[in-house]
């Protein structure tokens, strides 16, 4: 494109007024911002001490957790689509039958594993019962690899522990929200 | 053979060591204090955790110095193989040995009350050489030397980016100490002295601070001291976003350290030089008073004084380093050989005139109209000069694009691929 193209519309830069030249408005301009700024409260949060707030839980995608059903089951029926839609590959299931008349199958283990998740929810769209759910909690630590892969126990214990600030999601797969 | 050291001595030493125990004391809590003016200007809260060590006692983040400083002096002092190990070593010693030798002549309060019980019979200026009469020469002799720190640093490194930051600052510290001179020159002429402290008592005991009877010079010397701090907006010899930290680029651990508090320390330097001569020193009307020190409450309030209109500068210096962005080199020049130094020198010309003519001035019109008028007429130079120059400098650049070009020389190129 040439510089004279007629697509390119010129701006013409303002000439300098005195107030500019005199270097005035930068000047006072300059130090105001930085002075309000100096002042005005500020956005940092202290973490430990003071919790950052989460702006919708439902939405926001930490640790996860199991879901249970009304009977305080365990909702999922191993039916590995989590576990085919993870990219990190995070998620191993051991299914075996279920004891149960109203399905098939149930994870005999489940184990998430938290170092290797990164957190992009794609499980939570997979389940086609709702089961498996991202909450709220940002501060996921641990001592030890060991400690930071969930099994079922731990990831039901998850649902008990958040049931009350965050329900289930949809009411048509029994959710209560 | 007497082979104690005599009384004078054990002052000079006792005022040294307070002095350069102050002076580093200082340095430390300044980069606490800067890191929190970034902070704050970003709206940010900035470093509150490190407190007592040991202890879970945070005070606001006061250990904070202590935690910085044993970093640095505990990390890896690496000397990389292509440098000139002499220079590279002696930079940093250099810089930092100038930059305290300086305060020798700077008075740090006004005096201390005669002190009979410990033989000291007269007022002890808090002056490290008290006898010393050309303070002001000494003062610019070694910052001129603390440019060699920058200089040797930049070369001995054998970097580019060291070598270019170099290159830069001897450029634009040469350049800055005329009109640096120039607004001292006014000061000088009106205290009719070298020394330091006879310049605040001048200001002192007509109560007229030279600020407000030069402020032409003080805006010379205020711009030139930002610039010879090598502070923003003039720290082009180290910007860090061009020149990786420019000078002390290939420094690291201890050397590091050795440079970047004697940047502290020439920016407490400014702050000295620019209370003392414009901002009336330990002078506070209706406070200190002007006369000699006979208690020590005197002397404890004017040492106050200086210290907060000291600190006081200093925040200043921190505030401006986010208000405005840096200059380009060719501005930076621009601004001190067509702008700093024309108005220096009609601010020198304009005290000259006035001392020359104040004694048929008060004999033609009167002690208090005179006085009145010294200080107007500087005031209306200080306009008009400032309008001048205003209007008349190149300090803006065409950066308009060039359109009568034909077509880029990148086309073929273009239709090639």
């Amino acid at each position: 494109m040439k510089p004279t193209d007629p697509a390119i519309t010129w701006l013409e830069e303002k000439p300098l007024g005195l107030a500019e030249r005199l270097y005035l408005p930068l000047f006072v301009g300059g130090l105001a911002t930085t002075a309000r700024h100096l002042v005005s409260p500020k956005v940092t949060v202290s973490y430990p001490e003071q919790r950052p707030t989460v702006g919708n839980p439902l939405i926001y995608r930490g640790v996860h957790r199991l879901n249970r059903d009304e009977e305080g089951r365990v909702k999922c029926v191993a039916c590995f689509l989590c576990a085919t839609a993870c990219p990190a590959h995070c998620i191993d299931i051991v299914a075996t039958e279920s004891p149960w008349p109203d399905r098939e199958k149930y994870p005999e283990s489940f184990q998430i594993d938290e170092l290797r998740c990164i957190f992009c929810g794609m499980c939570e769209e997979a389940c086609p019962v709702d089961a498996i759910e991202l909450t709220s909690l940002l501060d996921l630590t641990g001592k030890s690899r060991e400690e930071m892969i969930f099994d079922k126990e731990k990831l039901l214990s998850v649902y008990d522990m958040t049931k009350d600030a965050e329900p289930m999601k949809s009411a048509s797969l029994g959710g209560t929200l | 053979m007497n082979l104690l050291p005599s009384l004078p001595t054990i002052v000079a030493l006792v005022k040294i060591g307070l002095l350069i125990g102050g002076l580093m004391t200082a340095a430390a809590y300044l980069v606490l204090v800067e890191r929190w003016m970034a902070a704050w200007v970003q709206d940010r809260k900035g470093p509150n955790r490190v407190g007592i060590p040991l202890t879970k006692v945070r005070l606001f983040g006061l250990g904070q110095p202590l935690a910085d400083g044993l970093k640095i002096i505990l990390k890896e002092d690496f000397t990389p193989k292509h440098v000139d190990k002499v220079l590279y070593t002696a930079a940093p010693l250099v810089i930092l040995a100038a930059s305290l030798a300086i305060f020798a002549a700077i008075p740090f309060g006004s005096s201390l009350p005669p002190i009979p019980a410990l033989g000291l019979t007269g007022e002890e200026p808090l002056l490290v050489a008290p006898g010393l009469d050309v303070g002001v020469l000494w003062v610019f002799a070694l910052s001129s030397i603390a440019v060699y720190g920058v200089l040797l640093g930049g070369w001995a490194s054998n970097n580019k980016y060291g070598f270019l930051g170099g290159l830069r600052s001897s450029a634009q510290l040469v350049a800055y100490e005329i009109p640096l001179g120039l607004g001292l020159l006014g000061v000088v002429l009106a205290a009719g002295s070298l020394k330091l402290d006879t310049i605040m008592n001048a200001q002192a005991s007509t109560g007229v601070w030279y600020a407000f009877a030069q402020p032409l010079g003080f805006l010379v010397f205020l711009v030139a001291a930002f610039a010879e701090a090598a502070r923003l907006p003039f720290d082009l010899p180290e910007a860090e976003q061009e020149l990786v930290g420019g000078y002390h680029t290939e420094y690291s651990g201890i050397k590091l350290l050795l440079f970047l508090v004697a940047e502290f320390l020439h920016m407490v330097t400014a702050a000295f030089l620019i209370v003392i001569m414009f901002l009336g020193g330990w002078h506070l009307w209706g406070v200190t008073g002007s006369g000699p020190v006979e208690t020590w409450t005197v002397a404890l309030l004017r040492f106050g004084v200086l210290s907060a209109k000291i600190l006081g500068v200093i925040l200043f210096f921190m505030l401006v380093r986010w208000s405005w962005p840096r200059f380009r080199f060719d501005q930076l020049m621009n601004l001190a050989w067509k702008v700093m130094l024309p108005l220096g020198l009609v601010n020198l010309v304009a005290v000259a005139a006035i001392e020359e003519f104040r004694p048929q001035l008060v004999a033609a019109v009167g002690e208090g109209t005179a006085k009145a008028a010294a200080i107007a007429i500087p005031w209306v130079v200080f306009f008009v000069g400032w309008i001048a120059a205003g209007m008349l400098t190149p300090s803006g650049t065409d950066n308009t694009p060039i359109r009568t070009h034909g077509p880029l020389d990148i086309e073929h190129e273009l239709v090639e691929v």
